[in-house]
C-alpha cells in the first residue's frame, strides 16, 4: 500500500519505526495537493513551507530522542474556520478574506503541541452555512468520486482532501451535519462529538449552541486518533465538558456486545433514495451478524427538527456575525465613494426639497456598515441574518425563537427516551448521495432538508458518526449514521471499526486522473 | 415660587457602577484606569471571531455582596443574555448583559434626611444585573470631518447596574438615594465609584403627575443622560420638572401621546437638550447568550455572602448614636464621609471619653482641613492619638476652645503633642487663687459694671473679659464669669 493509500494509523507506526520520516510524508502528501487540488479544489490555502519546517523539526527531534507529541509527523488538513495564529483565516468569506488572526484555536494549539503537521487550511460554505460548499465565496471543490458532483458541506474541503488522498487526517465542524454529510458523500469517516466534547475556542462561530469541531479520516482507529488529541475541557470555552477523555485508540478496536440497534421509524420514510436506504438496511445486517439486536423506535419530534434548526442556528449567527462590520477588522467597503455616494443622495433631495427623506438617511457610519456587509458577505449568508435577525425580533421572538427552544428540548428528551432501550441509533446520513453541483444551488428549502437526519444530533447535543456503507450505481459513496448518547463517542468508535472489520467500502478509492 | 407646585415629580435612577475587580468580566486584561488606548486589549474583549467569553468569579461574588446590602433577593438560577446593537465601540455588536433573569431582584434602600426636608422612605430596587462595558468612543465634535477614535481598554470592563423603582419624589430624595447608595458600594468596596473614571454613572428618569380636573395625568417619561455628578442630578432633575410642567402647559401632551424621550444635561448650560430621536422604538433582540454557561448559586453561598458583609452605613449610624451619644446628625456626618473617618472618630471618641467633644472636633476641625487641602482621612496630619492630647487638656480645663483652635493650628504642622504646644505657647491652668485675684482687681477697677451687674445686667460682665485676657491669655472666660458673679453676690 502506498503511504498516501494509507491510514493515519499505520503511517504513525511507519514514522514510529523510522521507515518514513515526517518530511518524506509531508512532502508525499504535499507533491499530491499539488498534482490534484487543481482539480478537486479542497484547499484553500496550503501552507508547505511552515508544514515542512514542523516536519524537519519532528525528524530532527525524533532523531535526538527528544520527547513528542502523539502525531507526530502526521500530516493534518484544518477547516478555514478555525483560527490560526500569524495564517490567514477566511471563513471561505470576503469579509475575512484578508484575515490574520493574533492567536491559535484551542485545537490548533493541541494539533500542533501533539505535532502534527499542517498542510493547509480547507474549503467550505461561507462561514460554515451550506451543505455544499458551493457556498465558499473563495472557490470551488468538487467530489472527488464524480467532479460534476458537490463534496457536501460545509466541510467540503474538509471531506474531499481526505477521500482525494492528499491528506490521512482533517479537522471539520458540524453544526447541523456539517461533518457528516460530506463524510457520506465523500465516502470517507466523520464525526460530529458531543456538544462539549471539544473545545470551541478559536472557532469562528456560526451557531455556538450547535458548533462543534471533530474528526475526519479513512477509518474508525483514525478518527480515534485525532479526537484523542482534540479532546478534553478547556478553560477558555466555558460551555466545554469537565469530563475525562478516554482513550479512544485503546478502546475502538473492542468489539461491543449484545449491541441494540434503535432504526428510527421517522428516517426510512419520503425522501429517503432507494438505495440509500437498500445500503442502510444492508449495514444493519452486518451488525445483526454480529450479534446486534435490532429495535424499531420512534424520535416524535424529529419532523419539527429542521424548522428548529433552521430557528436557533440563523438567530445565534445573526448575533455571532453583526461583529464582522467593517469597523474594527475584516472588509470595510470605500468609505470616499460612500460618502460621495451619500452627499449625491442628499443633494437629490435636497434639489426635490424632500425634508422627510433627507432626515431618513443613513448617517455616514450606517452607510458603511450597510455596504461593507453587503459587499463582505454572500446571499447565504445574508439570508440566514435576515430570518434570524428576524426570528429574535420583538413581536416574533415567543412565536419562533422561544418556540424553537422548546421544541430543541422535546427532541433532545426523544434521544434521552430512545437511548433507554437502545445502544445506538443507526439509519443514513442523507437522503440521497451528492448531488451534481448547481441543482439546489437557487433552491435553499431543498438544501435545507438534506439535514433531515443530522441536524437533530446537534440540536439534542449528542454525539454522531457517517461511515462510508455502500456505493450508489453511479459510483458514488453512501453514509451510514450512528448516534450515541452524550460522551460516548467511544461506543461509536467501536461499533465503526467492528463494522469496518467487516466491509471495504471505506478503503474504497476514486479514480483522479 | 411660594405655594408647593401644582404636581407630583416622579424620579427612578438607573446606576451604572464598575465593580472592583483587577481584571475583565470575561477575560484577563486590565481594567485599570488611565493607560493608553487600546492596550488593555485581548481577542476576547476585542471580539475577535473564535474567542470565547469565561465569567469573572470574582466580579459575581462583589455582584452578590451588593445585592445583599440593597435587600435584593437572589435567584439560584441567573443567565446571561446578549443585547444586539451597533456601534464602533461595541465590538462584538451586542453586549452580554442580563435581560429576564437578573442575578438579584425586588430589593430597597432606606434614604433619610438628618435635616428633616423628607419623611424616611424606603425606596425599590427593581433588580440588580452583571453586564460588560462598551468601549469609548472620541468623535471630532466640532467639524465632523476628522476620523473617530475608539479606545476599547474600557470594553468588557465589569459593570452592576442598579434600577431602582420609581419611588423617589423630590431632587432631594434622588440624591440622599445617590449618596446613600455611593456609600453602601464604598463602604463594601465593590467599587471606587469615582464618577470623574466612569466608574459610577448615573440616568434618570422623570415625570409629572398632576390631578387635572379630578383626573391623574403624568407627563411623559424622560430619561435624562450625561450627568456627571450628584450636584448635576439633582439641577437636571429640578430643571427637568419644570420644564415638563411649562411643556404641558404649552401643549397638554401626556404619557400616551409620545414615546419616552431621551435628554441630554448640559452642565453649562444647565439645561437637558433633546437628543437625536430615533424614528423607530429600538429593539435590542435580546436572547440567551450560548457561549456562557447559566450562574447557579447555592442558598449556602447567598448565606455565606450575608454573613460576611459587616457593617453597613446605617448600622454604623445607629451605633455611633448609641454608643457614644452623639445626635443623629453628627452620626451621619461623620458615616457619610468614608470608614476610615469613623475608626478615626471611634478612636478619639474612645480616649478622649467624650462622644459629643470627639465628634465636634471631627466634625468642625477635622472635616474643614480635609476640605481645606483636599486630602483624605489618611492624609490627615493628626492622629487620633495626638488630638485626643487636645482634647484632654480641654476637658481638664487647661485651655480654652478659642485657643485649643490655636493649638490645633499648630499641630497640623508639626509633630509635637498638644501638650507641648500648649507649653511653647505658655498655656497652662490658671489657679483658682490666681482667678479669684485677677476677678477682685477687676472688679475693683470697675465700679459701674460691678453696679450693672448688681441690678441684673449679666451682660455686663463680658467687657471684663476681654481686659483678663490682656492680662492673662490662659484665663477661661467661662470660668472668669462665673466667679465674678459670685464675688459680686458676696458684695
Amino acid at each position: 500500500m502506498s503511504l498516501i493509500e494509507s491510514t493515519a494509523t499505520r503511517l504513525l507506526e511507519q514514522l514510529q519505526s523510522g521507515e518514513v520520516t515526517a518530511v518524506e510524508l509531508a512532502t508525499t502528501f504535499l507533491d499530491r495537493i499539488q498534482a490534484h487540488d487543481a482539480q478537486v479544489g479542497a484547499f484553500l490555502k496550503v501552507t508547505r513551507d511552515s508544514a515542512l519546517a514542523k516536519a524537519e523539526d519532528v525528524d530532527r527531534r525524533r532523531k535526538a530522542g527528544e520527547k513528542l507529541g502523539r502525531l507526530a509527523g502526521l500530516p493534518v488538513a484544518v477547516k478555514d474556520l478555525l483560527c490560526t495564529k500569524g495564517e490567514v483565516t477566511t471563513c471561505a468569506s470576503r469579509m475575512l478574506e484578508n484575515f490574520v488572526p493574533p492567536y491559535d484555536a484551542t485545537v490548533i494549539r493541541k494539533l500542533n503541541d501533539a505535532d502534527a503537521v499542517i498542510l493547509g487550511k480547507t474549503n467550505m460554505d461561507e462561514f460554515a452555512m451550506g451543505g455544499s460548499t458551493e457556498n465558499s465565496a473563495l472557490g470551488k471543490t468538487r467530489n472527488p468520486w464524480n467532479l460534476e458532483m458537490v463534496p457536501g458541506g460545509s466541510s467540503g474541503g474538509a471531506a474531499a482532501c481526505v477521500a482525494a488522498d492528499m491528506v490521512p487526517l482533517s479537522i471539520g465542524t458540524d453544526t447541523g451535519g456539517s461533518i457528516r454529510q460530506p463524510a457520506a458523500f465523500c465516502g470517507i469517516s466523520g464525526m460530529k462529538p458531543t456538544y462539549g466534547r471539544v473545545s470551541r475556542f478559536g472557532l469562528v462561530a456560526f451557531a455556538s449552541s450547535l458548533d462543534q469541531i471533530g474528526p475526519m479520516a479513512r477509518s474508525a482507529e483514525d478518527m480515534a486518533l485525532l479526537l484523542e488529541a482534540i479532546s478534553g475541557h478547556d478553560p477558555q470555552d466555558s460551555t466545554s465538558a469537565n469530563e475525562p477523555v478516554p482513550s479512544f485508540t485503546q478502546s475502538v478496536g473492542k468489539p461491543l456486545e449484545k449491541l441494540r440497534i434503535g432504526l428510527v421509524r421517522e428516517h426510512f420514510g419520503e425522501g429517503l433514495d432507494t438505495e440509500v436506504n437498500a445500503a442502510v438496511r444492508e449495514a444493519v445486517k452486518i451488525f445483526e451478524r454480529k450479534g446486534a439486536s435490532v429495535v424499531d423506535i420512534s424520535l416524535p419530534h424529529s419532523k419539527y427538527a429542521i424548522a428548529t434548526y433552521y430557528i436557533i442556528a440563523p438567530s445565534e449567527a445573526s448575533s455571532n456575525l453583526a461583529r464582522f462590520d467593517g469597523v474594527h477588522y475584516g472588509h470595510r467597503c470605500d468609505e470616499k465613494a460612500v460618502l460621495e455616494q451619500l452627499s449625491e443622495e442628499r443633494a437629490v433631495l435636497e434639489a426635490a426639497g424632500d425634508e422627510r427623506a433627507i432626515k431618513q438617511m443613513d448617517s455616514a457610519l450606517v452607510r458603511m456598515y450597510r455596504q461593507s456587509r453587503a459587499e463582505g458577505f454572500g446571499p447565504e449568508v445574508k439570508r440566514r441574518i435576515m430570518l434570524g435577525t428576524y426570528t429574535l425580533s420583538a413581536g416574533y421572538y415567543d412565536a419562533y425563537y422561544l418556540k424553537a427552544l422548546k421544541v430543541r428540548r422535546l427532541i433532545r428528551q426523544d434521544f434521552d427516551d430512545a437511548f433507554k432501550e437502545v445502544d445506538l441509533i443507526v439509519g443514513p446520513t442523507t437522503p440521497t448521495p451528492a448531488f451534481p453541483a448547481g441543482e439546489k444551488s437557487d433552491d435553499p428549502l431543498s438544501m435545507y432538508l438534506g439535514d433531515l437526519y443530522t441536524v437533530g444530533a446537534n440540536l439534542a447535543g449528542i454525539t454522531g458518526v457517517s461511515i462510508p456503507c455502500g456505493m450508489s450505481l453511479r459510483g458514488l459513496p453512501i453514509g451510514l449514521q450512528m448516534q450515541a448518547p452524550p460522551l460516548e463517542e467511544e461506543r461509536l468508535l467501536r461499533a465503526a471499526y467492528m463494522f469496518q472489520q467487516e466491509t471495504d467500502w471505506h478503503l474504497r478509492r476514486p479514480d483522479l486522473a | 415660587m411660594s405655594d408647593s407646585p401644582p404636581y407630583e415629580v416622579i424620579i427612578g435612577l438607573e446606576v451604572h457602577t464598575q465593580l472592583a475587580t483587577r481584571t475583565k468580566l470575561f477575560c484577563r486584561c486590565s481594567t485599570q484606569y488611565g493607560a493608553s488606548p487600546n492596550t488593555q486589549t485581548c481577542p476576547v474583549c476585542l471580539g475577535l471571531p473564535g474567542s470565547l467569553p469565561v465569567m469573572n468569579r470574582k466580579a459575581h461574588q462583589l455582584a452578590l455582596k451588593t445585592a445583599c446590602a440593597l435587600n435584593l433577593e437572589i435567584p439560584n438560577f441567573t443567565k446571561w443574555d446578549r443585547k444586539n446593537y451597533y456601534y464602533p465601540d461595541l465590538p462584538k455588536g451586542y453586549q452580554v448583559s442580563q435581560y429576564d433573569l437578573p442575578m438579584s431582584q425586588d430589593g430597597f434602600l432606606e434614604i433619610s434626611d438628618p435635616k428633616g426636608r423628607f419623611k424616611p422612605k424606603k425606596v425599590g430596587i427593581t433588580r440588580a444585573h452583571l453586564e460588560e462595558d462598551a468601549g469609548k468612543s472620541m468623535h471630532d465634535e466640532a467639524a465632523g470631518k476628522a476620523d473617530s477614535r475608539i479606545d476599547l481598554n474600557r470594553t468588557g470592563t465589569p459593570l452592576l447596574e442598579i434600577v431602582s423603582e420609581p419611588d423617589m419624589r423630590s431632587s432631594l430624595e434622588a440624591k440622599a438615594y445617590l449618596t446613600e447608595l455611593r456609600l453602601i458600594l464604598v463602604y463594601l468596596g465593590v467599587s471606587d465609584c469615582n464618577m470623574q473614571e466612569g466608574s459610577l454613572r448615573v440616568d434618570a428618569n422623570v415625570n409629572l403627575h398632576m390631578m387635572v380636573d379630578g383626573k391623574k395625568i403624568a407627563t411623559p417619561i424622560v430619561e435624562i443622560k450625561n450627568m456627571n455628578s450628584f450636584r448635576a442630578v439633582e439641577r437636571a432633575l429640578e430643571y427637568e420638572a419644570k420644564r415638563q410642567y411649562e411643556v404641558w402647559q404649552e401643549t397638554g401632551k401626556t404619557i400616551g401621546d409620545m414615546p419616552k424621550q431621551t435628554r441630554g444635561w448640559d452642565d453649562q448650560a444647565q439645561i437637558t437638550r433633546g437628543q437625536r430621536e430615533k424614528e423607530e422604538s429600538s429593539d435590542y433582540r435580546y436572547f440567551p447568550e450560548p457561549d456562557l454557561a447559566p450562574v447557579v448559586v447555592q442558598p449556602e453561598e447567598i448565606e455565606r455572602v450575608k454573613s460576611e458583609l459587616g457593617e453597613l452605613p446605617q448600622q454604623i449610624r445607629e451605633r455611633l448614636e448609641a454608643a457614644y451619644t452623639i445626635p443623629a446628625y453628627d452620626a451621619d456626618v461623620i458615616v457619610n464621609q468614608a470608614q476610615s473617618t469613623v475608626t478615626y472618630f471611634e478612636t478619639l471618641a474612645q480616649s478622649a471619653g467624650d462622644g459629643k467633644l470627639a465628634s465636634n472636633w471631627v466634625q468642625q476641625d477635622v472635616l474643614r482641613i480635609l476640605k481645606d487641602r483636599q486630602i483624605e482621612i489618611e492624609q490627615f496630619p493628626i492622629s487620633a492619638e495626638r488630638l485626643t492630647g487636645l482634647l484632654k487638656a480641654i476637658q481638664g480645663k487647661e485651655i480654652d476652645t478659642t485657643r485649643a483652635k490655636d493649638v490645633f493650628t499648630a499641630m497640623l504642622d508639626s509633630d509635637q503633642t498638644a501638650e507641648q504646644i500648649m507649653a511653647e505657647m505658655g498655656i497652662e491652668k490658671v489657679d483658682d487663687s490666681a482667678l479669684e485675684n485677677l476677678c477682685r482687681e477687676l472688679l475693683e477697677a470697675n465700679p459701674k459694671i460691678v453696679e450693672d451687674l448688681k441690678n441684673g445686667v449679666q451682660k455686663a460682665v463680658g467687657a471684663l473679659i476681654g481686659q483678663a485676657k490682656k492680662k492673662n491669655p490662659n484665663i477661661d472666660p467661662g470660668e472668669l464669669r462665673a466667679k465674678c458673679m459670685e464675688l459680686v453676690k458676696g458684695m
